[in-house]
């Protein structure tokens, strides 16, 4: 380390006198600051970018391996089915784990105390996970169609209709998912322990939401009590927007669940943000 | 600056405060020293405001912590113990993105050179030695141009070198009229760098003062040490001078390697805070 040159200042600056910045734009540029972090961060580590991205894929690729033909009398392909229901656990993965998981670690090390211990306006923090679940998750579904385009066969959204279906359940459905994760990054003991921690009630939910399994070939009765998941939700969510409409026919209701789709994962927004703002701690357990 | 009047914490039915009196002065620099479950992290932790007291009176900057808002965390700086956060970042990174946090923030760039690390804007955080890593967090701490910087036990695992560089960093802030709260470990530290001291131990504040006032070292009993025919003598007297006088009468001039030492900051500290583990238990006992 060099001696100190002799003069560090803290107080008042030299020359270039600045203004005041503003409560209004120190908002602005805390969020952005801290979107801007979390994406360096995120694409920084490379090799965790490419698994997680790789992940559903190559799931799609094994399972569409293992299950051919089609679905019951629909004439649908058992990969495009698993197209929609990995496109919705990539989704819970971009949102629910990595937050659960990136949140506890920052916990553990320390970056959330240092950052509680600065002007940061907590909801600066909040948004710029928003920030990183957008880019990690846009990435992941535009991975995830253009596999399931061009290697089975999955049209696009075929309307604004089907578009606007397939927006609002991604919108909720990550909402959902990342409030789950913010509340559950609590959970793990230390920043370690937490994807193991995470992943058991996460693979339990992708399991009995038909993400590894067609949804078709559980009991009845545990893929109604998957029910309470918002993972089955956002399943079917992108099955009615991206199967044909004849699908239908095989679900649970032997048609589209809108009202489903949309109430389970709004009461699991409401629960995630009670919980996360009764439990969100900046500092370790016993600190 | 920082005022307490019987601050009192307890964990459960350990009292990790029991009543702290602490005053600190504008531009003062003031070590809190203590044996580790003194009380030390605890007490300071609520003047920085992560911690709530159980009872009594506490202003810091005028506010009291717990209220206190984010204009509040602004005008003070915190610097916290073994980080281990930023690893994927590089320090122009890190200090532009705390910069966004403050209304009024040190010149990034500016503060990185004075704090030693301009030649290394460019490298990851991981990839910092200790010395260096620790003058990030400072400079973290600085970013706002605090009035007032909290440092705890901010040189822990350097070398000798590296601290003699932290010391003379220190010093500059303080010159520059940053008030400075320092907890340590190291007395030799404290001595360096205080003007005043307080003594932390079961809770409460046993002594506070200039280094060289603290416990009995200005009325103590010094230690008088020469080399006489039959080796080393060592004689503890309250009158050291008039020993000296008796021993250069019987020497007739030069004692042989004279030695008259006060105690040491060390061995007030010490005494103060008694056998290492003796009562055990009972906070605050026989006070």
């Amino acid at each position: 380390m060099t001696a100190a040159s002799p003069a560090v200042t803290a107080g008042s600056g030299p020359g270039r006198s600045q203004q005041v910045r503003s409560d209004a734009r120190l908002f602005a540029l805390a969020t952005l600051a801290r979107g801007r972090i979390e994406l360096l961060q995120f694409f920084r580590s490379r090799d965790a970018v490419v698994f997680t991205l790789a992940l559903p894929v190559v799931m799609l690729a094994l399972l569409a391996s293992v299950f051919s033909g089609t679905v019951g009398s629909t004439g649908v392909a058992y990969s495009r089915v698993y197209t929609a229901g990995l496109l919705a656990g990539g989704l819970a993965s971009t949102s629910f784990l990595n937050l659960g998981t990136t949140i506890a670690g920052e916990r553990d090390t320390g970056a959330l105390k240092r950052l509680a211990g600065t002007p940061m306006p907590p909801a600066a923090y909040f948004l710029g996970k928003v920030i990183l679940v957008l880019a990690a998750s846009g990435l992941e579904i535009a991975a995830m169609l253009l596999v399931g385009h061009f290697a089975y066969g999955v049209a696009l959204p075929a309307s604004p209709g089907r578009w606007w279906t397939f927006t609002w359940v991604t919108v909720l459905g990550g909402t959902a998912m990342s409030l789950i994760g913010v509340a559950a990054s609590s959970l793990p003991r230390t920043g370690r322990s937490a994807a193991a921690v995470l992943n058991l009630p996460f693979l339990v939910m992708e399991f009995l939401s038909g993400v590894f399994v067609p949804f078709t070939a559980l009991s009845p009765g545990l893929y109604t009590a998957a029910g309470v998941f918002p993972l089955r939700w956002i399943a079917e969510g992108y099955r009615a927007a991206l199967l044909p409409s004849g699908f239908a026919r095989v679900e649970a209701g032997h048609a589209w669940n809108f009202e489903m789709m949309a109430l389970v994962p709004a009461l699991w927004c409401v629960v995630g943000l009670v919980v996360s703002a009764r439990t969100f701690r900046w500092t370790k357990r016993g600190e | 600056m920082i005022e307490t009047a019987d601050l009192r914490r307890s964990y459960g039915p350990v009292a990790a405060v029991a009543g702290v009196d602490l005053q600190m002065r504008r531009g003062e620099v003031l070590a809190l020293l203590g044996p580790n479950g003194a009380g030390k992290t605890t007490t300071v932790e609520i003047l920085e405001g992560y911690r709530r007291r159980d009872s009594g009176t506490v202003r810091v900057l005028g506010q009291d912590p717990e209220r206190a808002g984010r204009s509040w965390r602004a005008r003070r700086g915190v610097v916290l113990q073994d980080n281990g956060d930023l690893d994927d970042l590089t320090v122009a990174e890190c200090m532009h993105h705390f910069a966004a946090f403050y209304p009024r923030p040190a010149n990034p760039g500016d503060l990185t050179e004075r704090i030693g690390l301009g030649g290394c804007s460019a490298a990851l955080v991981r990839t910092l030695s200790g010395g260096q890593r620790r003058r990030l967090d400072v400079a973290l701490g600085l970013v706002g141009r605090p009035e007032l910087l909290f440092l705890d036990e901010p040189t822990t695992g350097f070398d000798p070198e590296a601290r003699r560089g932290f010391w003379s960093l220190v010093r500059d802030l303080a010159a520059q009229g940053t008030s400075i709260m320092l907890t340590t470990h190291y007395l030799d530290e404290a001595e360096a760098l205080a003007d005043r001291v307080a003594v932390i131990n079961r809770g409460r504040i046993v002594a506070c003062g200039p280094p060289a006032d603290i416990g009995d070292r200005r009325q103590g009993e010094a230690e008088v040490s020469w080399q006489g025919p039959d080796g080393r003598q060592r004689v503890r007297t309250a009158a050291p001078t008039a020993l000296v006088s008796r021993l250069r009468a019987q020497f007739g001039g030069e004692v042989p390697a004279l030695e008259v030492r006060r105690p040491s900051l060390e061995d007030a500290y010490l005494r103060l805070i008694g056998p290492a583990d003796g009562a055990g238990g009972g906070a605050g006992a026989g006070r």
